[in-house]
């Protein structure tokens, strides 16, 4: 009789317990692996913002070359066309994220990776890119050449 | 969801049989007795060194180990890195807990005699884990390349220098050449993140395999009495859940340690700057380096620093070879000169670093 009557009131006791030891575990978890996860996401780091770059002189770059120079942390590669136009394009394929270079030869920008190939205007026209090549501005003040960005 | 973990665990004991693993763990009991608390510190040490593992790659992740980048790396952990503070503070406090828990741990072995036969072997390998664990604390110490652990590199691998014939290659080995400079640096963080853990990691486990062979030490008292006199207390589950609850207490202690006391970073080494005052080393070297400030210049036209050094050294080995004279205790026989001598080595440790900590 008595028995009957006291086992339900057991049941919730052990029950509340229950809950209160795996609260607490999930507690214990919970501040363990919050500041472990926050830990190793990487800190934001403060680039410096780049708008302009000064490459160098004009008469200094040959006409029908392409090079590469700094924008910031970016690559960007800087072309003469053999009528001595000057463009900036970002050197970053857009198919996996490798360099791309000028081909002197086939007269267009080529990336070794997977032989994705641009025209000089950035344009994808054979292998795997997806999307031309992101412009930028390309500023001659005397005879001194600066790229800067697109805005 | 009770079913899935039934079919896996029949999954894997169906390939690997670990129902015998569940019977040896079920047939391993603890002693009870009145000395029983230090069986414990074993446990807490293991615990204490996986956060060591823990915290020390979490550290890794974004330390730079050179004599240019370390000191602006542990800098830019400390401030930039979310929790960076915390997980560093941590791996400084849990290493100085280690060695405390470490050195009791040891002691409690030593007074009890459970180095005696047949648990010589696991008193050897507790000891060689000993001096790698004053090892630990010395290459790391070095890492954050900050001007009191430059000195402190300096004067104790000078120290390690005086030691005859063996002790100019030995202060080389570890400066990488004739000063401390960012080569010892490389050399203490490789030390520290790859060859100590190697080591470490193979000697515990011929450690805590050789534990679980012979089973746990009885005090020399009870191996006499009569088994119907003994208590004893399962290993699983009742003293694993009692060395887990004492492992979520240091836990907790640790959190406390780290977060009102954090770890200093001090200033960077300037290699051309002089040594600051009040310089001393990480308190488990503070009873050393504190006697050897005793020994006068010269005692019988040897240097006194080099006796001290010897004395200490010659310590040492007896200390650790003390399974293989203390022939009394395994025979079973109480061996008073053994509580003496521990009792004068505690003594002495705690009085002179007590000296060193406030000169």
């Amino acid at each position: 009789m008595n028995y009957s009557n006291e086992k339900p009131v057991r049941k919730t006791r052990r029950d509340f317990l229950k809950y209160l030891l795996m609260g607490g575990i999930a507690g214990l978890v919970i501040s363990i692996f919050y500041p472990i996860i926050s830990y190793l996401k990487p800190p934001k780091q403060n680039e410096v913002e780049v708008s302009s770059v000064k490459v160098g002189k004009l008469s200094e770059i040959e006409k029908d070359s392409g090079r590469i120079i700094r924008f910031g942390n970016k690559p960007v590669i800087l072309l003469r066309t053999k009528t001595g136009e000057l463009k900036a394009l970002s050197a970053v394929c857009t198919h996996l994220n490798c360099t791309v270079q000028f081909r002197k030869d086939l007269e267009l920008i080529w990336c070794a990776c997977h032989n994705g190939k641009y025209d000089l205007n950035g344009r994808n026209i054979s292998g795997p890119p997806p999307r031309p090549l992101e412009p930028y501005r390309v500023v001659v003040k005397g005879d001194e050449v600066f790229v800067s960005k697109l805005t | 969801m009770k079913s899935f973990w039934k079919n896996l665990y029949g999954w894997i004991d169906e390939r690997v049989q670990l129902e015998d693993l569940v019977k040896f763990m079920g047939k391993k009991y603890v002693p009870v007795h009145r000395n029983s608390i230090w069986y414990y510190f074993g446990g807490v040490s293991l615990f204490l060194f996986i956060i060591q593992v823990v915290t020390g790659i979490m550290l890794l992740f974004y330390y730079k180990g050179s004599s240019d980048l370390a000191f602006e790396s542990v800098q830019f952990i400390m401030s930039k890195v979310q929790f960076g503070w915390l997980v560093r503070s941590i791996h400084a406090w849990s290493a100085n807990l280690f060695i405390l828990s470490i050195f009791i741990h040891m002691f409690s072995v030593y007074f009890e005699k459970a180095y005696r036969k047949p648990r010589e072997m696991t008193w050897i390998t507790g000891m060689l884990m000993f001096f790698m664990a004053l090892g630990f604390g010395f290459s790391g110490y070095l890492l954050p390349w900050n001007e009191l652990s430059f000195f402190a590199t300096k004067v104790g691998s000078d120290i390690a220098g005086q030691i005859p014939w063996i002790g100019e290659p030995i202060k080389e080995f570890i400066r990488g050449g004739d000063d401390v400079t960012g080569a010892t640096l490389s050399r203490l963080f490789g030390f520290h993140v790859a060859l100590l853990p190697g080591i470490f990691t193979i000697i515990l486990g011929i450690h805590l395999i050789l534990i679980q062979r012979q089973g746990i030490s009885e005090p020399l008292h009870l191996e006499k009495s009569s088994s119907k006199e003994k208590r004893t207390m399962p290993f699983f589950p009742n003293f694993m859940l009692r060395d887990l609850l004492l492992w979520l207490l240091v836990l907790n202690v640790l959190a406390i340690l780290a977060v009102f006391f954090p770890a200093d970073l001090g200033h960077k080494a300037d290699p051309f700057s002089a040594a600051p005052a009040g310089i001393k080393p990480e308190w488990y070297f503070l009873f050393m380096f504190q006697s050897l400030k005793y020994f006068p210049a010269y005692i019988l036209s040897i240097e006194g620093e080099l006796v001290g050094i010897l004395l200490f050294s010659a310590a040492a080995i007896l200390w650790l070879l003390v399974p293989f004279w203390d022939r009394k205790s395994s025979r079973g026989e109480h061996n008073r000169f053994i509580n003496y001598a521990g009792l004068f080595a505690v003594i002495f440790i705690i009085i002179l670093t007590i000296l060193g900590w406030t000169s």
